[in-house]
């Protein structure tokens, strides 16, 4: 790349592009693409997937040859295009399986990637605490960390979702590659570090999951959700674009950190940098689901198919907190003074808000919607502690909320296959006695949803109020524990529902062959919630040594 | 920093108040006088059909659908042009990232062919 560079007149700059900082986002990128690839060619997916092998080797052959890219990459992109040969070649006549094989192979090489980089990081090496890519992304301690949550999350979705999705006849090719383009989205959301480069992920998310949404197409309420989220959505990109502008407007940057130094600058106009702030508040609030902008959470929740929902609690609440984690108390420190008393109050109305509209809730979904929003406001509080241990306690929160949530959810999963509908509190009546284990799990869930000690949902919610104590924010500890007060009650009556009524409900009419997949996935999340419910420190220290951001 | 911004504004009153002046002499002083020639399309505008004057009244998806296709394919390929001008300096660089994106375009374009997205029928 150096010697290209040479021959450029003046004024012409090819940015260097670090590939292997970015290549957790080339890789689910990349293996969506295949799997598009691979469902659109129908019965013809042999010959696209040697296509896609002469694809793969003929950019490794251009990787190698202008001297830029190490071997190790190279070997990478042979190896990938082989993998996906065989494995085209090995299960071809079952092209959902193995759209979903594709996908998880993905992930984990995702996974794997990152922990490389993470163990690069701890070496000093290529990862450290500056922007790369022209100033477009960083890779740091957040950005691993919501790789790790993401992929994770993303290969629990898959293992949850395939028979139901199956059984409701809406595993359509096209699941797989948007579940890799939400995930791209996400990761290259929390490792921005541009304005643009914040709302161009956003978007990527964002379209995604629209569709996803929308699965279940002749479901009227899958529907509805679509086109809220749809609607939404774009309104709340227009508030985040605009407050970008006005950024712009202001400091004439839209790098992330250099825009924080300029913001905080006397001499920057008032009025824009708090027209600025508030209206990316605004977008980000939407994205996370504080109240008031929280409008969306419940429909969309209750209308998407159960895994899609899954996957939207878990990962994408952990991808827009991180971005607004990088935004706020990252990039505006200086300026904590204007942001910190709104954010404070959003997160107080939207713990008291949701956890009250959740007990009224029926539907189980819904409930979980509302809880979701509950949720948010709790994490919002380590947001507005401006400190390392502040957005320590955000992101582990974050973590114990995706485990918490898959499992949840993915227990109500396994319910709608055994029932057909939606899943309402009178309909778990006496599911102690058909199926003890899931009532277990269940209860297990809740009461960490609860944030009941011996669970990570305690040991969460313990580091969000250890952080807002240390940074004198008294009042919303206070708000947050009345708010879980509240919560309880409606995981409660959930439990008792499951082990204390006698009169059974009808479950189960029609017994439906068992998900072995979706089964193995909820108690990987049971275990997960016990593990770090009882032995955190690790995790704990992982997510406070990720608090940095790139400067 | 606002002041320069007072070109603008003054362009944007005089556009304004153009239109508004124009409108108000036009009501005031010209004579109305309808007739059903003058109300028929000017030239060789097509002679609107009661179906479609009311609004929201049906016409095929599939107008919409290809309308769709033809802008995200049209404003891809717009990425062209800036492509050719710089080609020259940039060299194998820019002619392997446009293989790229021209490859990802094609796909999206398979895909659509596919699903039968061109399929007027």
């Amino acid at each position: 790349m150096s010697a290209l560079a040479q021959q450029l007149p003046a004024g012409v700059e090819i940015p260097e592009i670090p590939w292997a900082a970015i290549s957790p986002e080339l890789t689910l990128f990349g293996a969506g693409i295949l799997v598009l690839l691979l469902d659109t060619a129908g019965p013809r997916r042999r010959t696209s997937s040697v296509i896609a092998l002469a694809i793969l080797l003929g950019i490794a052959a251009l990787a190698a040859i202008p001297g830029g890219a190490a071997p190790e990459i190279v070997a990478l992109l042979v190896g990938a295009g082989v993998l996906q040969l065989a494995l085209t070649l090995w299960l071809h006549t079952r092209p959902r399986l193995l759209g979903a094989v594709l996908t998880v192979v993905a992930l984990v090489a995702t996974i794997g990637i990152a922990a490389w980089q993470y163990q690069a990081a701890a070496n000093g090496g290529m990862v450290g605490t500056e922007s790369l890519l022209a100033d477009m992304v960083a890779v740091d301690g957040v950005a691993l960390f919501t790789r790790f949550v993401v992929a994770g999350a993303g290969i629990l979705t898959v293992l949850l979702g395939f028979a139901y999705l199956q059984d409701r006849r809406i595993h359509r090719g096209e699941y797989y590659p948007l579940l890799l383009f939400t995930a791209t989205g996400m990761t290259l959301l929390a490792s921005a570090a541009d304005l643009l480069m914040v709302f161009l992920a956003v978007e990527i998310l964002s379209l995604a999951l629209y569709v996803m949404t929308g699965l279940a197409r002749r479901d009227m309420a899958s529907q509805e959700g679509a086109f809220k989220y749809l609607l939404l959505g774009a309104f709340s990109s227009a508030f985040l674009l605009y407050g970008i502008a006005l950024v712009y407007g202001a400091t004439g940057t839209t790098h992330i950190a250099t825009a924080g130094v300029a913001l905080s600058d006397p001499g920057t106009p008032a009025g824009l940098v708090f027209a600025g702030i508030a209206l990316m508040l605004v977008g980000f609030a939407f994205k996370v689901a504080l109240v008031p902008f929280h409008m969306w959470t419940p429909d969309v929740y209750q209308g998407a198919p159960t895994p899609v929902t899954a996957f939207m609690a878990a990962a994408t609440k952990v991808a827009a907190f991180a971005a607004f984690l990088r935004v706020f108390t990252g990039g505006m420190e200086q300026l904590a003074w204007i942001w910190v008393p709104a954010v404070s109050v959003l997160a107080a109305i939207t713990m008291l808000v949701g956890a009250a509209l959740a007990v009224v809730q029926d539907d189980l979904k819904r409930m979980l919607g509302y809880s979701a929003v509950a949720h948010a406001g709790y994490a919002a509080i380590g947001l507005v502690a401006v400190s390392e241990i502040g957005t320590g306690a955000t992101l582990f929160y974050l973590l114990a909320y995706a485990i918490m949530s898959l499992g949840a959810f993915g227990i109500l999963t396994i319910l709608e296959r055994r029932q057909r509908k939606a899943i309402a509190v009178a309909d778990l009546r006496g599911l102690w006695q058909s199926a003890p284990s899931l009532a277990v799990m269940f209860a297990l869930f809740l009461l960490s949803l609860a944030g009941i000690p011996g669970t990570v949902g305690f040991i969460a919610k313990f580091g969000i109020v250890r952080a807002a104590v240390d940074a004198g924010l008294v009042w919303l500890a206070v708000v947050l524990v009345i708010s879980s007060v509240i919560a309880a009650y409606f995981y409660i009556r959930v439990i008792v529902a499951m082990f204390m009524d006698d009169e059974p409900a009808h479950l189960a009419d029609a017994p439906v062959p068992p998900a072995s997949a979706a089964s193995t996935a909820v108690s990987v999340a049971a275990v997960g919630v016990i593990a770090l419910g009882v032995l955190p420190p690790a995790v704990i220290d992982l997510a406070e040594r990720a608090a940095t951001f790139a400067g | 920093m606002l002041a320069e911004y007072l070109p603008l504004l003054l362009l944007f009153a005089i556009a304004v108040g153009f239109v508004g002046v124009s409108l108000i002499v036009a009501a005031r002083l010209g004579p109305w006088k309808p007739g059903p020639v003058k109300a028929m399309a000017y030239e060789s505008g097509i002679i609107t059909s009661p179906e479609t004057e009311i609004a929201g009244s049906r016409f095929p998806v599939k107008f919409y659908l290809v309308a769709m296709l033809f802008i995200i394919f049209d404003v891809e390929a717009v990425f062209l042009y800036p492509w050719a001008v710089v080609l020259r300096d940039l060299g194998w660089f820019a002619v392997a990232a446009m293989a790229i994106f021209i490859l990802l375009l094609f796909e999206s374009y398979y895909y659509v062919l596919r699903k039968g997205g061109l399929e007027w029928d």
